[in-house]
C-alpha cells in the first residue's frame, strides 16, 4: 500500500516497574481500516490504546496520526486532533441524563470547530444534536431512555453511550476498548452494525477486544499481542490459524 | 409478619409543572415560584425584621458573607469535585486586596471592592493552580495550608501592617447600602450559580467530577475547567472578604481565621451538600445560632458540636434535599 498510513506507531516501550507491558510494538493502520488488537490477559492491549492516545507516558518509541508525530502530546490534545477513545471500564458522568452526557463532547473545542454533528452542532441547540446523536447509536429516541440518568441504565446502553460520546467529537480514529465484553449474545448482534456504520462512515476503527469472533466478522486486519510483544499481524483469516496466537491462547503443548 | 414499605411519589402539581403546563395556570406558576419568591423577599426583608436590634443587624451581614463562603463551597465540591479548605484564603486575600486599592491607592470604595473581587480571585486562581492538575486530596491540603502561610508571612515580614492590620478603610455610607449591597449579591449569585452549574459550561465541570478521564478523552483541558472553576469560586469569596473588610474599616490577619474555612463546610453539610441554596439556608441557621450560643461562654462549643452531630447522624442529606422532598412528593406506607 503507497499511501500513507492515517496511524503510525513504531517501536513502543512501556513498563510498569520492573514488568515490560510493551516491547517494541510497531504497526500501521490504513484510512478506513478497521483494526483489530487481539490477546490473552495482560498482553498489553489496553496499555497500548493508553500509550498511543497519551493517557499514559510511554519509555521509547513514536507515534505518528497522518504523518505528524503526537508522541507525548496532552490526551486532551490528542482527542482534538481526531483519535477518540472509549473506556474499558465505563464510567459515565453519573450524575447526568444519557443525553446530557454529550454536552460534554460536544461542547469540547474538537466539536465546535468540525460544526458538531451534521453541522447543526455550532449553533443549533447541544441538546438536540445529542439526541440526535444517541438516535444514531441506537437510544430510541420517544422511549424515556435517553433521558434517564446515566447511572441507571443497563452495561449494553452504557457501552453504546461511551460509542456516542466519541461519535460527537466526529474522530478520523475510534479506539474501542472492549465494547463488546460484557454484552449479551444479542446485545452485540445489535453493537456489530453500529461498527459496520462508523466504518462505512469513514472513520478507521481500532478495536480491543476478547470476543474473536465477533471481532474477526468486522475486522480487517489483525495483530496478536502476548506479553507485551507482537506475535503477527494480517488477515483475520491468516492469525488465527498461527500457530503462536493458538500457543498464547490456549498454552503451548508440548514440544 | 408484613412488611411495610415507604412510597414515594411525585404530586400531581409537580408532574404537571416539569412540562409546558408550568406556565398554564397560576397555580402551577406559583408552585414553582412560591420557595423562590419566599426566599428572595425573606431575605430582603430581613434588614427591616431586625430594625430594632442594632447586634443583631451586624450579625445579618456577617451571615451573608458566610452564605457566600459556603456557596462557593458547595460550587466547588459538589460541582467541580474539587474540596476547598480555603475560604479564608478568600476571605484573606480579598479583604488585603481591597484595603491596598482603597487605602495605599486611594480607591473609592465603589472601585476597590470590584477591583480586589476580580484581582484577589486572579491572585488566589494563581496560587492554587500548581495543584490543579493533581487529583485527590492535594487541592484541600494546599488551600488549608495558604491562609495560615499568608499570616506568618505578613507577622514576620510586619508587611501590609503587620498584626495590627491595615485602618482606616472607607466605611459604607449608611447601614442600609451596607445591608443591601450584600444581599443582593447573596441572591445574584446564588440564582446565578444555578444558571451557571446548568449551562452547558457548568455540566462539562460536573463531568470533570464524575469522570474527569472522560472529560480528557473527549478533547476538553480539564485543567483549564478547574482553573476556571476556582476562578469562579474565588470570585466569590473574594467578594465576601472585600465587603467584610469595608464594614469593619479594617483589614488584618483575623480575615484568615479558620472559622471562614469551616463553617461554610458545616453549613453545606446542615444545607444539603449540591443544591446551592441548601449551603445559604445552612449559613443562616449555623450563624445566627453562634450567637445565640454566645451567652453560654466556651460551653458553646460543646452545644455547637451537639447540633452539628445531631444533623450528620439524622439528616445527613441536608435539610434542603429534605425540603425539597417534601415540597415535591408525598409519601405514605404500602404492603410490600
Amino acid at each position: 500500500m503507497s499511501e500513507e498510513p492515517i496511524l503510525s506507531v513504531k517501536g513502543i516501550s512501556k513498563s510498569f516497574g520492573g514488568l515490560k507491558a510493551l516491547m517494541d510494538v510497531s504497526f500501521d493502520v490504513q484510512r478506513g481500516e478497521v483494526f483489530g488488537i487481539i490477546g490473552p490477559n495482560g498482553s498489553g492491549k489496553t496499555t497500548i490504546i493508553n500509550c498511543i492516545t497519551g493517557f499514559i507516558s510511554t519509555l521509547a518509541g513514536h507515534v505518528y496520526f497522518k504523518g505528524k508525530e503526537i508522541t507525548g502530546w496532552k490526551p486532551h490534545k490528542i482527542a482534538d486532533a481526531g483519535i477518540a477513545r472509549t473506556f474499558q471500564i465505563m464510567r459515565p458522568y453519573y450524575s447526568l441524563p444519557a443525553y446530557k452526557n454529550l454536552i460534554i463532547p460536544l461542547w469540547s473545542p474538537r466539536a465546535r470547530k468540525t460544526g458538531g454533528w451534521r453541522g447543526g452542532g455550532k449553533h443549533g441547540d447541544r441538546d438536540t444534536v445529542a439526541v440526535d446523536i444517541l438516535e444514531e447509536i441506537g437510544f430510541e429516541r420517544d422511549s424515556r431512555v435517553p433521558y434517564k440518568l446515566s447511572s441507571t441504565l443497563p452495561t449494553g446502553y452504557q457501552k453504546r453511550l461511551e460509542l456516542a460520546r466519541c461519535m460527537a467529537l466526529r474522530p478520523e480514529i475510534i479506539f474501542c476498548d472492549e465494547v463488546f465484553s460484557g454484552l449479551s449474545m444479542s446485545e452485540i448482534a445489535g453493537m456489530l452494525p453500529l461498527i459496520e456504520k462508523m466504518r462505512d462512515e469513514g472513520i478507521t476503527l481500532i478495536m480491543v477486544e476478547h470476543r474473536l469472533r465477533e471481532l474477526f466478522r468486522v475486522a480487517t486486519r489483525v495483530m496478536a499481542l502476548n506479553f507485551g510483544e507482537k506475535i503477527t499481524e494480517g488477515e483475520p483469516s491468516f492469525v488465527i490459524e498461527d500457530k503462536r496466537v493458538r500457543e498464547a491462547y490456549l498454552g503451548a503443548e508440548e514440544v | 409478619m408484613e412488611m411495610m414499605r415507604k412510597e414515594r411519589i411525585d404530586r400531581g402539581l409537580k408532574v404537571r409543572t416539569e412540562g409546558l403546563y408550568a406556565i398554564s395556570s397560576y397555580r402551577e406558576i406559583l408552585y414553582l415560584m412560591g420557595p423562590r419568591l419566599l426566599l428572595i423577599i425573606g431575605i430582603i426583608a430581613l434588614p427591616f425584621i431586625f430594625e430594632l436590634a442594632p447586634y443583631w443587624k451586624r450579625v445579618i451581614n456577617i451571615m451573608f458573607v458566610y452564605a457566600l463562603l459556603a456557596l462557593s463551597f458547595d460550587f466547588l465540591a459538589n460541582y467541580v469535585g474539587l474540596v476547598c479548605l480555603g475560604g479564608a484564603f478568600l476571605t484573606g486575600v480579598g479583604g488585603y486586596f481591597t484595603a491596598i486599592y482603597n487605602v495605599y491607592l486611594g480607591f473609592p470604595i465603589y472601585l476597590a471592592i470590584p477591583c480586589a473581587t476580580i484581582s484577589g480571585a486572579a491572585f488566589c486562581t494563581l496560587c492554587l493552580l500548581p495543584c490543579l492538575p493533581l487529583r485527590g486530596v492535594y487541592f484541600a491540603i494546599v488551600t488549608l495550608m495558604y491562609p495560615l502561610l499568608f499570616t506568618r508571612i505578613i507577622e514576620a515580614l510586619n508587611i501590609l501592617g503587620g498584626t495590627n492590620g491595615i485602618t482606616g478603610l472607607d466605611g459604607f455610607p449608611n447601614q442600609y447600602v451596607e445591608h443591601y449591597i450584600i444581599i443582593f449579591l447573596v441572591i445574584g449569585f446564588l440564582f446565578g450559580m444555578r444558571r451557571f452549574v446548568n449551562q452547558d459550561i457548568g455540566l462539562v465541570l460536573r463531568g470533570v467530577k464524575d469522570n474527569d478521564q472522560s472529560v480528557r478523552a473527549s478533547g476538553i483541558d480539564v485543567t483549564r475547567m478547574k482553573v476556571l472553576a476556582v476562578f469562579v469560586a474565588s470570585l466569590i469569596g473574594c467578594f465576601g472578604g472585600a465587603y467584610m473588610a469595608h464594614l469593619y474599616m479594617w483589614t488584618g490577619i483575623s480575615l484568615f481565621a479558620l472559622d471562614f474555612s469551616i463553617i461554610p463546610i458545616a453549613s453545606v453539610v446542615i444545607g444539603g451538600g449540591g443544591t446551592l441554596v441548601g449551603a445559604v439556608i445552612g449559613s443562616f441557621i449555623l450563624v445566627p445560632l453562634s450567637e445565640i450560643l454566645r451567652a453560654f461562654g466556651t460551653f458553646r462549643i460543646v452545644i455547637y458540636c451537639a447540633i452539628l452531630t445531631g444533623f450528620i447522624v439524622f439528616k445527613s442529606e441536608g435539610l434542603m434535599i429534605y425540603m425539597q422532598r417534601k415540597y415535591h412528593q408525598f409519601e405514605r406506607w404500602v404492603k410490600v
